[in-house]
């Protein structure tokens, strides 16, 4: 019988092999529907309203003169709360016969606000008020007081970023006759529906949700939101089908925020580089909500002393929202950028710094294993210099290093096969594809399994009437999948071997399925057609449920979780300008058994562009006085281009010491380091740490100047 | 965006005529690519748009012995393909190229370049041109990053987005306009911008029923170029941009004109850099003297100081970039 162990390396025809994503020709063509591309029969447009003010009482919501307006068919108010507590918060909402109509419906409605006082400032410690969290281990005071070491200090900060999902959230809704059909944007299919019945008195049950290809997601998709709710309400008010998707300035305010972090950073090492001690306070803010400071000191968990004071500025901005791999990008720069300041002070090479510390973190093999590639891969020995020793004219150029981790435990997942008489191959699953390729992947493993070619087996996913597969978020899903559909897929195999078994005469044990074959293992010329073999099956189809328990998966080594990643960036600084140019980034990550190596890869490349986009370019900006995002836009809301980010190169590593840890998550890891690396790099470069991200020329330019460093 | 009427003249009497006399009321749309984001942030409301694009004698480049005159609705892109500007006015060129954003250069118009609305935050978020809670500067009190870095005791801080003025005020370009009547007159490039004392003002001298025809720029001879510090490589917006332009005479420089972009509610035309540059070899130790020059009289806002460098930058590397042209 077909057993669940991942295949040998010698027995893999799909698993791990560099295929092409199966939807791109959908997607290039644009042939694949996203929620925007969703049009109804009969459909409206809704808009919102929002509150101008970051912090106000809401009176009277006065929605008359929007009803009289011709072409409006349906109308929300907020009745719930009676407080604003950011700019962009949602009071109402008009559904109409086109979208130029709702707008201007939108703006007939009136709402009596009385503002009060306001907070949007998350940069300043003394605005903390909440008790500041501690953590703290070993002897600080002592590591600090050692003679033989040497202690820096340096501040170091990223601000609030936004997701900024090309596609913006939103959905179309449709109530008929009780039920509700919904075509969401969503990382959450088989769970989007969550507590969206209670609001709008429909049951669970009776609600369909469909989500075949999505614009990013990052972690800021996961629930149903108020426009799910004000949609639902809308098309049930109205009877009509209705779209209500964010405007980009709603998009930017509402429906994303990474919490800021800043920090105030004390690091000891002893003269060899031997990190000692880390004292750091840390503040910044989610929001109206709490904060839980990032891990600082990252990934170097084993320095013996260390201090962690966490503390949270509440601000009228809009809620935090998970951002890709949450709070490890913060820490990352925080920890990476203040040990990277101590070796310069060592004026040590960084690394031969970081190769001396990895033993600080929990794999120390794999960290310098990694840096060596990465290194390799760069130029490191040709091109390093100490910081700012980059030679003469305005430009220099430097290099920067960091190292991340992340976990990446597959999530709880089922999956259904079918494998039908005429030999077609069916997969239902309740999951989703951000667009990272997780249709392909599981279509890799059920292929592989089946031995069959690709086309043999349709995928379908993105429905919640499919069996429950978890959430994307946190790197969960392709360790759950991978497992649920090898599991469907195994089982269905081995109920169709025993008649095959008949047939070929051999034992349903010693038999394969390889190459469009099913086969005898040790006489492989006695074999039978995929298509021959499933004929056995006469009416009736077979369908098997696969599971992944992420506990037993890890146990019979199917998946596993913690990996680690080394980056390095190749900067040019323009000392008369502070523009800072991407030359080059390599990014080498372990990721356990790789599945589908070029969307891994592709996931790689993603990654290191966001990063870049982070580190140079990306911060939300919010106005003191009015508390409202002054770059709620991708004018000033800046991302990098295809010619901003340089040339990037990835290694994923493979093979022994990594192929039979099991699958593993990719989408959060590579995201980590990138900020950390250019901040690095753009020190070495110019001889000065620019403390806060994103590194742009006023930043660059200022902080040169405060150490008298402009040529 | 609020509902209009909108009509296609065939010529500019015709244009001129259906335009209003208090700006706002009636809008011109030329490629649309700032108005047609104006209409949907509330920011215009016109009662009436008239589109230029029915207009014929409104496109085009022309040369003859002394001047090149360019059509307002002539597209970036077409200003960028023209070998006798390229030849000519280097500048300008350059300037147009680093929109970079193909989509603009496809639809964007050298008349729409010099009317466009400005960027500032403060405005585009409905504050006014000022950008003005009512009482108090916005722009002053908040961030002001990009903000004006010269003129800054008056009330209008945003700067000039215009790509092309700088370099057609160097260049001692004329503009032409057309009165209600079909009446034309002629606007001197520096005088086409003026920082606005009253809401009610725009940015240009324009008169809101006039229609800009062309842009006429002399031949000179006048060596030329722009820099410009940009952060990204695709559609940015500049921090500031040096246009510089001069003649030589036995290898030393006369005639010389230094104007900045992006750093003053008008193209800003810098006299003590150019008064420097006039009578030296334009080398690199004049360049540094004329960037220096340049920002005697910056006065930054609480958030720009960082400018008054780019800007230093600036003027240098178009003095040494318009010496090896």
């Amino acid at each position: 019988m077909a057993k669940i162990d991942w295949p040998a390396p010698d027995k893999r025809s799909l698993l791990g092999k560099r295929i092409s994503r199966i939807d791109a020709p959908q997607k290039t063509t644009g042939a694949a529907k996203y929620s925007y591309d969703i049009n109804r029969p009969g459909m409206l447009w809704a808009k919102l309203v929002t509150s101008p003010h970051p912090k106000a009482d809401i009176g009277e919501i006065d929605t008359s003169a929007a009803e009289k307006f011709p072409g409006v068919k349906a109308v929300w108010k907020e009745t719930e709360t009676k407080s604003a507590q950011y700019a962009g918060q949602i009071v109402a909402a008009v559904a109409a016969e086109s979208e130029e109509i709702a707008v201007e419906a939108a703006r007939l409605i009136r709402v009596q606000y009385t503002p009060q006082e306001h907070q949007v400032i998350d940069h300043d410690p003394a605005l903390a008020r909440d008790k500041p969290t501690t953590k703290q281990a070993g002897n600080i005071e002592q590591a600090f007081a050692d003679a033989d070491s040497v202690v820096t200090s340096g501040v170091y900060g990223v601000p609030v970023i936004t997701h900024c999902c090309l596609e913006p959230h939103g959905q179309v809704c449709e109530v008929k006759e009780g039920e509700l059909y919904v075509w969401p944007s969503t990382q959450n299919v088989s769970r989007y529906t969550d507590r969206l019945g209670d609001g709008i008195d429909i049951p669970q049950n009776k609600i369909h949700v469909d989500c075949q290809h999505m614009g990013g997601g990052f972690g800021s998709k996961f629930g149903y939101d108020k426009w799910g709710t004000i949609g639902a309400l809308l098309s049930k008010q109205s009877g009509r089908p209705v779209k209500l998707m964010l405007d980009r300035d709603l998009e930017l305010m509402i429906a994303g925020n990474r919490p800021s972090a800043y920090a105030k950073i004390k690091v000891a090492a002893k003269k060899d580089g031997t990190l000692t001690a880390v004292d750091a306070e840390v503040w910044g803010t989610g929001g109206t909500g709490g904060y839980n400071p990032p891990p600082v000191p990252y990934v170097f968990t084993k320095i013996p002393n260390t201090k962690l004071v966490g503390k949270g500025i509440r601000t009228n901005r809009g809620g935090q929202r998970a951002w890709r791999a949450p709070n490890h990008p913060q820490g990352c720069l925080l920890t990476m950028a203040a040990v990277d300041d101590c070796a310069a002070a060592l004026k040590m090479d960084a690394l031969e710094f970081f190769l001396k510390n990895v033993a600080l973190t929990d794999r120390p093999n794999v960290y310098a294993e990694e840096l060596k590639i990465a290194a390799d891969l760069i130029g490191y020995n040709q091109k390093a210099h100490l910081r700012g020793q980059a030679g003469p004219g305005p430009v220099k150029r430097g290099l920067g290093i960091s190292i991340h981790t992340w976990g990446g435990l597959g999530h709880p997942s089922e999956c259904d096969v079918t494998i039908n008489a005429d030999g077609s191959v069916e997969t239902r699953i309740g999951s989703q594809d951000l667009g990272v390729g997780n249709r392909t992947a599981i279509n890799i493993v059920v292929a592989e399994t089946l031995g069959l070619p690709l086309e043999a087996v349709k995928v379908e996913l993105g429905r919640n009437s499919y069996p429950s597969s978890g959430a994307s978020g946190g790197s969960t899903t392709i360790g759950g999948v991978s497992v649920s559909s090898r599991r469907a897929a195994t089982d269905a195999l081995n109920e169709l071997l025993p008649a095959v078994a008949m047939k070929l005469n051999a034992a349903a044990d010693n038999l394969e399925a390889r190459d469009g074959f099913i086969r005898q293992i040790d006489k492989p010329e006695n074999r039978m057609q995929w298509k021959e073999a499933c004929a056995l099956l006469g009416p009736n189809s077979i369908t098997k449920r696969g599971k992944n328990v992420p506990g037993e998966s890890q146990q019979a080594n199917l998946i596993s979780q913690g990996v680690g990643g080394a980056q390095i960036a190749d900067v040019s600084v323009d000392v008369e300008t502070g523009i800072v140019t991407i030359n080059e980034m390599v990014a080498v990550q372990d990721v356990g058994l790789i599945v589908s190596l070029k969307t891994a890869e592709s996931q790689v490349y993603g990654a290191l562009i966001m990063g870049i986009t982070y580190a140079l370019f990306e911060e939300a900006i919010y106005d003191p006085r009015t508390g409202r995002m002054l770059n709620a836009d991708m004018e000033f809301y800046r991302l990098a281009g295809i010619k901003d980010v340089g040339k990037l190169k990835v290694h994923m590593m493979t093979g022994p010491g990594y192929d039979e840890r099991g699958v593993i998550g990719i989408g959060e890891p590579p995201v980590i380091s990138p900020g950390a690396a250019i901040s690095n790099a753009v020190a070495n470069a110019c001889g000065v740490r620019v403390p806060h991200l994103p590194l742009t020329p006023d930043r660059v330019i200022t902080a040169l100047q405060q150490k008298g460093g402009v040529a | 965006m609020k509902s209009f009427e909108y009509a296609a003249p065939a010529t500019i009497k015709e244009a001129a005529a259906l335009l209003g006399d208090r700006w706002g009321d009636t809008e011109l749309l030329a490629g649309g690519t700032d108005l047609v984001t104006c209409l949907k942030q509330d920011i215009a409301a016109p009662r009436r748009v008239v589109s230029l694009r029915k207009i014929p004698e409104l496109r085009g480049i022309k040369t003859d012995k002394n001047t090149v005159t360019i059509g307002a609705m002539t597209t970036l892109g077409e200003l960028i393909a023209d070998a006798g500007v390229r030849q000519h006015f280097s500048s300008l060129t350059t300037a147009a190229l680093n929109i970079s954003s193909p989509q603009i250069l496809a639809m964007g118009t050298v008349g729409g370049d010099l009317c466009q609305r400005p960027r500032c935050w403060y405005f585009r978020n409905g504050h006014g041109l000022f950008g003005t809670d009512g009482k108090t500067s916005l722009v002053r009190e908040g961030d002001n990053r990009y903000h004006a870095l010269y003129g800054t005791d008056g009330p209008a801080l945003f700067v000039s987005a215009s790509s092309l003025g700088p370099a057609l005020i160097a260049l001692d370009a004329t503009i032409t306009a057309a009165g209600p009547k079909g009446k034309t007159r002629k606007i001197p490039a520096a005088a086409f911008f003026h920082a606005p004392r009253s809401e009610t003002e725009r940015e240009i001298t324009l008169k809101p029923n006039e229609v800009l025809v062309s842009v006429s720029i002399p031949l000179k001879g006048l060596k030329n170029e722009t820099y410009e510090v940009r952060h990204r490589y695709g559609l940015d917006w500049p921090y500031v941009t040096a246009t510089v332009a001069f003649g030589e005479k036995n290898g030393s420089i006369t005639d010389a004109r230094v104007v900045l972009g992006h750093v003053a509610a008008t193209p800003w035309a810098s006299a003590a850099a150019a008064r420097l540059l006039n009578g030296s070899r334009a080398d690199e130790n004049a360049a540094v003297k004329c960037g220096e020059a340049a920002v005697m009289d910056a006065r930054p806002l609480s958030g720009n100081s960082y400018k008054i460098q780019l800007v230093k930058t600036a003027v240098k590397r178009a003095i040494l970039a318009a010496r090896a042209a």
